[in-house]
């Protein structure tokens, strides 16, 4: 759904929005790397017309002529909403999330998905203001029992394996696996 | 008639006992993703793209598209019932059903949403079966160019008039065919943007991309503004049975909606948003009960319903016949028929007869599994919605995680998810659209390969776009789509006083 309202309050405020003129920035910074990037390609003659380059230098003087019409309108005030202004992001909520991803990265190649499904199970849902630890973990567990019994036996795909994983192989009994 | 009897083989592939019980498998599933906020078709698909390694595409594709019919029957359950549309294209419905609701009609509203979504769903359907044979006969005249600047017009229109912002949304398109681009170019054997990770080689896979924006994201943003406030689900009250009178004032507004719904979804332009706001403005404008809108009027229920059902079979038309995702879902799914190795375009239906027309079969067949899902079965899925959110979200990370994490079991896939999911918080947060980036960077590199086609032909000539009559057309329709609307604005700018010579 995107945010309704667009009222400017141009005449308001001709203050630059901070987060606006970051984003304009952002994007004008990655047009700039796509261009430094492009001319390193090495192009053979034979392409020299249409070569691998054509498109990459359109895409990136595109990307950076927004980036400063983005620029433009946030130095003008931003273009957000003010209904979406007014709200302050939860920054202990995006904290709890954020962390439990960081440790599921950490976690999933040598403690296994089902571990490192929980640790982030229960980090995202304290993110969410549950503080029921202990039956979100169970909840966790039977989630990523049920994902990985979905995923890995009905679609094939090898999530790799860890302790809980071999266990269940154990006890499933592994066909040829 | 020949589309007819194609019709027919296509029923009797999509009515073996396998090729159904996918489609029951794909409506329900689509149904509840529909219901369930935070979860969309476009994410369900992508998480479900290996699927594609694994089954026959025939039925791939039934199950994908049981999936996208079902979640527009699901995402009415959850505007009508909490208020916070399940679906962008579910806004409207929500203005009046969910007043509706309010008011102890929510038996009603539910009702007329389904049966709505039914006709439509089912007169788009025939729609495709008509009109597919036809955009093919035009489309094999098409040439590179043609592509080239019909592509050109589809990223137009679904980054730059469809959204809030021109800019913001050029800028989603544009980072999407960025993505798209990184990889060793086919052509050349090139690498392209991979800052010398071996990792991005083969290019960034779309699940990454797309679960990303749409899963992490989500999440990240609910979360970060949750404690705001609660939503409230209405109690499912009210007979389901719609009285004569609901009937009286609903059946118009089905068929109106489907007939602005289906032929804006079929243009190269899609989107399914501005069906559904023209056919409330419509609905609005000829009832003639006008004290009831804003107040739970079910012309306003019944009228937007039918016009997204009817805009996304219109969707599917290009899609199968052109190779021209106009949503995000369609762009998703056209990476499945790469998957498969199989180019949809004109030739799809000579060369793959049994999975278009079994497809299109099971789309009638879909309909009617979701009306009977939608209706007799409401009950199931209104529990649905009282999953409390830090469980429901909490689990689409953990099937976010093992979706992209299973593609190679490679942590470089997880970091670039939760990146992207950073990037699609602060789209979300600033207002940037997220299907441009899915449509651009599916679409970006077929755009790439027809525009190097064309220039190859052409022996580098630039003018090739602009000599050949139909590229030339469709060119200058983008260009009308893009700048048009600002023209208009300042040609319709009060001037001050009359100047003389001033054009």
């Amino acid at each position: 759904m995107a945010s309704g309202g667009t009222s400017r309050g141009r005449f308001a405020r001709l203050r630059p929005a901070i987060g606006e003129t970051i984003i304009g920035a952002g994007v004008l910074v990655l047009a700039i790397v796509m261009v430094w990037q492009t001319l390193s390609i090495p192009v053979s003659p034979i392409y020299a017309q249409v070569g691998p380059t054509i498109v990459p230098i359109i895409t990136a003087l595109a990307l950076g002529m927004l980036g400063i019409l983005l620029l433009v309108d946030a130095v003008q005030g931003g273009w957000q909403s003010s209904e979406e202004k007014e709200v302050t992001p939860d920054r202990a909520a995006l904290l709890w999330i954020i962390a439990g991803l960081a440790l599921n990265v950490l976690l999933i190649t040598w403690a296994g998905f089902t571990i490192a499904s929980v640790i982030l199970f229960v980090c995202v849902a304290r993110g969410f203001g549950s503080k029921a630890i202990v039956r979100d973990a169970l909840i966790g567990a039977a989630f990523a029992l049920v994902a990985y019994i979905g995923f890995a036996k009905t679609l094939g795909i090898n999530i790799g394996s860890g302790l809980v994983e071999n266990a269940i192989e154990r006890v499933i009994g592994s066909e040829g696996g | 008639m020949d589309a007819f009897s194609q019709l027919l083989n296509g029923f009797a592939v999509a009515l073996t006992p396998i090729n159904l019980l996918w489609c029951l498998v794909g409506t329900t599933l689509g149904t509840a993703i529909g219901v369930l906020p935070g979860l969309g078709p476009a994410l369900t698909i992508a998480l479900l793209l290996p699927i594609t390694f694994k089954v026959e595409p025939t039925a791939a594709f039934i199950l994908f598209a049981g999936i996208y019919y079902g979640a527009m029957y699901g995402g009415s359950t959850t505007s009508i019932l909490l208020n916070t549309p399940g679906e962008s294209a579910t806004i409207v419905t929500a203005l009046e059903g969910n007043k509706m609701a309010r008011n102890g009609r929510a038996g009603a509203a539910l009702a007329t949403a389904a049966i709505g979504s039914f006709v439509a769903g089912t007169i788009g359907t025939l729609g495709i079966t008509f009109l597919a044979p036809i955009v093919v006969e035009w489309a094999l005249k098409f040439g590179p160019a043609d592509y080239f600047s019909l592509m050109v017009l589809a990223f137009v229109t679904v980054s730059a008039v469809l959204g809030s912002s021109a800019v913001r949304g050029l800028a989603a398109l544009f980072f999407g065919i960025w993505l798209g681009l990184i990889g060793v170019d086919l052509q050349t054997g090139q690498a392209r943007f991979t800052f010398g990770l071996p990792e991005l080689l083969d290019g960034i896979n779309v699940i990454v991309v797309a679960v990303g924006l749409f899963a992490v994201g989500e999440t990240l943003y609910v979360g970060s503004r949750y404690r705001l406030g609660k939503d409230e689900i209405i109690p499912l009250s009210g007979s389901l049975w719609m009285t004569a009178e609901e009937w009286k004032r609903s059946w118009k507004p089905w068929l109106r909606g489907t007939a602005i719904g289906f032929p804006i979804g079929a243009m190269p332009a899609g989107g399914a948003e501005i069906p559904t706001f023209l056919s409330y403005y419509i609905e609005k404008k000829l009832t003639s009960r006008p004290q009831e809108f804003g107040k739970g009027a079910i012309e306003g229920v019944a009228g937007p319903e039918a016009a997204n059902n009817a805009s996304a079979a219109g969707v599917l038309v290009p899609m199968l016949t052109l190779g021209l995702p106009t949503s995000a879902t369609a762009a998703i799914m056209l990476s499945a028929f790469q998957s498969y190795g199989i180019n949809p375009g004109p030739l799809l239906l000579e060369s793959q007869p049994q999975l278009v027309w079994g497809l299109i079969a099971s789309l009638f067949i879909g309909n009617v599994m979701l009306l009977v899902l939608n209706l007799p079965l409401i009950a199931v899925w209104v529990k649905l919605l009282q999953i409390p959110a830090p469980i429901l979200y909490a689990g689409i990370l953990v099937f976010a995680t093992i979706g992209t994490y299973g593609i190679t079991q490679s942590p470089v896939d997880l970091i670039l998810l939760y990146l992207v999911g950073g990037i699609g918080y602060l789209m979300r947060r600033y207002d940037f659209p997220a299907a441009p980036v899915i449509i651009g960077m599916i679409l970006g590199p077929l755009a790439e390969q027809n525009f190097r086609q064309a220039m190859t032909i052409s022996a580098g000539d630039w003018t090739v776009f602009f000599t050949r009559p139909l590229s030339a057309i469709i060119l200058a329709l983008a260009a009308l789509a893009l700048f048009g609307p600002k023209l208009y604005a300042l040609a319709m700018r009060p001037k001050p006083d009359h100047v003389p010579g001033d054009a």
